[in-house]
């Protein structure tokens, strides 16, 4: 079965790839793009591991086939930081010992990352309700919510 | 497995016609690709429609709302148009999964999945939704109520497929709500839904009303007893106990892990009477 050609935009930069019809934008960035900051935790949309922005949108990368992309524009994790400056939410995840074994946290800054553009000033409720989709095995989340809440003041002191 | 993309209705529905062995029809992937996935579905053809023109929109028709059916639940919530006049159903869609879900899934496809429990279904029902099917013979409009015919099956033919809903014009003083009961405070699927939509007319009693239940029978259920319930009343305690009573009559639950019969039939006439309450404030023009 002959491979598909998709030229997309991934993190600002112009991008072609082939893929399988069946593969999914997250096989495509982990295993033809070696963009492996986005992980594979269920699969099915559950877990928000693989969180990815597409023109804006926050989606799970796993639910959405490769040739999908076709003319999108895809923000992954590695266009978070600007070079080895860390994202203000990176540098408060690790101030507030946002993480533990770290699977999931790719996926929750993304989603952090989208929230933030949406809502500068969310309330806590809001950040646990944004975040519904990600989970975390570890944290118990109060650490990732703090985290989240505590970029949020940083990038608004900060313009 | 093929992946075709066409940039037209025609094209989409020639494919569907002449592409042997199975096809299915690609449009937020929320349910399509988990079922990939699993291998419960092993389709040669994936026919992605969002290159179609008007897939994406929400388009203002004849004072109601058309909506292409690749529109997202948080497109739906972020208009604010569609959303005053239909609050209901911008709920019952916002509801469906997580943030990331939002992002992708799709009215259509929360008919077409033809789940029981879908949350959108009852109140596209109770709105008086349209589903508008592409086919061979070009298109055809259907009230949402004759889309399902059973847990995962619906009516569509061979070759059709929705391209979009069609919620009609909101009369005047009317409201609509759908409220769920899930064990947690999201990311459930309904153990039982319920829509209202009720129009009021000068002096607040209650002129018209559709009542839809979701998750207690094989597919969505329209309470039309429920709707007499309502008619003529100014949704008070009496109305709201009789209301209660027909609700539950008519449900027609299963006994699962999610709950009893005994609990969802008793929680669909719960269910009736806040969803009622709500849509009737919301009808007076009540902030709720």
């Amino acid at each position: 079965m002959s491979q598909i050609h998709v030229t997309t935009t991934i993190n600002g930069d112009a991008t072609e790839f082939l893929c399988e019809p069946e593969e999914t934008l997250l096989d495509v960035l982990r295993d033809r793009l070696g963009l492996t900051g986005s992980k594979e935790g269920c699969g099915t949309g559950d877990c928000g591991a693989c969180s990815v922005t597409v023109d804006g949108r926050l989606v799970c990368s796993c639910l959405m086939l490769g040739a999908e992309a076709q003319g999108a524009r895809v923000e992954t994790i590695e266009g978070m930081a600007d070079g080895d400056d860390l994202h203000p939410l990176q540098q408060t995840f690790l101030d507030h010992a946002g993480l533990q074994c770290g699977i999931c946290t790719p996926g929750i800054l993304v989603a952090a990352k989208s929230l933030l553009e949406r809502n500068p000033a969310p309330s806590e409720e809001e950040v646990r309700y944004w975040l519904a989709g990600n989970l975390c095995r570890c944290t118990g989340y109060d650490k990732i919510v703090r985290a989240v809440m505590a970029a949020a003041d940083d990038m608004r002191r900060a313009s | 497995m093929r992946y075709e993309a066409p940039d037209s209705i025609e094209g989409a529905v020639g494919l569907l016609a002449r592409t042997p062995g199975a096809c299915h029809v690609l449009a937020g992937g929320t349910d399509l690709l988990v079922r990939l996935r699993s291998e419960t579905l092993e389709p040669e053809t994936i026919l992605d429609i969002k290159r179609i023109p008007g897939m994406h929109e929400i388009t203002p028709e004849d004072g109601g709302w058309r909506i292409g059916a690749a529109v997202s639940g948080a497109q739906i919530n972020e208009h604010d148009g569609l959303c005053a006049d239909w609050p209901g159903v911008a709920e019952a869609v916002g509801l469906i999964g997580s943030t990331q879900i939002q992002g992708r899934a799709t009215l259509a496809g929360n008919l077409c999945n033809a789940s029981p429990a879908a949350d959108s279904v009852p109140a596209m029902v109770a709105a008086g939704a349209l589903a508008r099917i592409a086919g061979p013979d070009g298109t055809r409009d259907v009230p949402v109520a004759e889309v399902p015919t059973g847990p995962g099956k619906t009516s569509l033919d061979t070759g059709e497929f929705i391209a979009s809903i069609f919620l009609p014009a909101r009369p005047e003083r009317s409201g609509d709500a759908y409220l769920r009961f899930i064990p947690r405070t999201e990311m459930d699927i309904a153990v039982v839904g319920c829509a209202v939509s009720l129009t009021l007319d000068a002096d607040s009693t209650v002129d018209s009303a559709r009542v839809a239940l979701g998750a207690v029978g094989p597919t969505v259920v329209e309470v039309e007893t429920a709707a007499e319930a309502l008619v003529g009343t100014q949704v008070r305690e009496g109305a709201q106990q009789q209301l209660a009573t027909v609700c539950s009559a008519a449900a027609r639950p299963i006994d699962d892990k999610r709950g009893t019969e005994h609990f969802r039939t008793h929680v669909a006439g719960v269910l009736a009477r806040r969803a009622a309450a709500i849509a009737y404030a919301r009808a007076k023009g009540d902030r709720a």
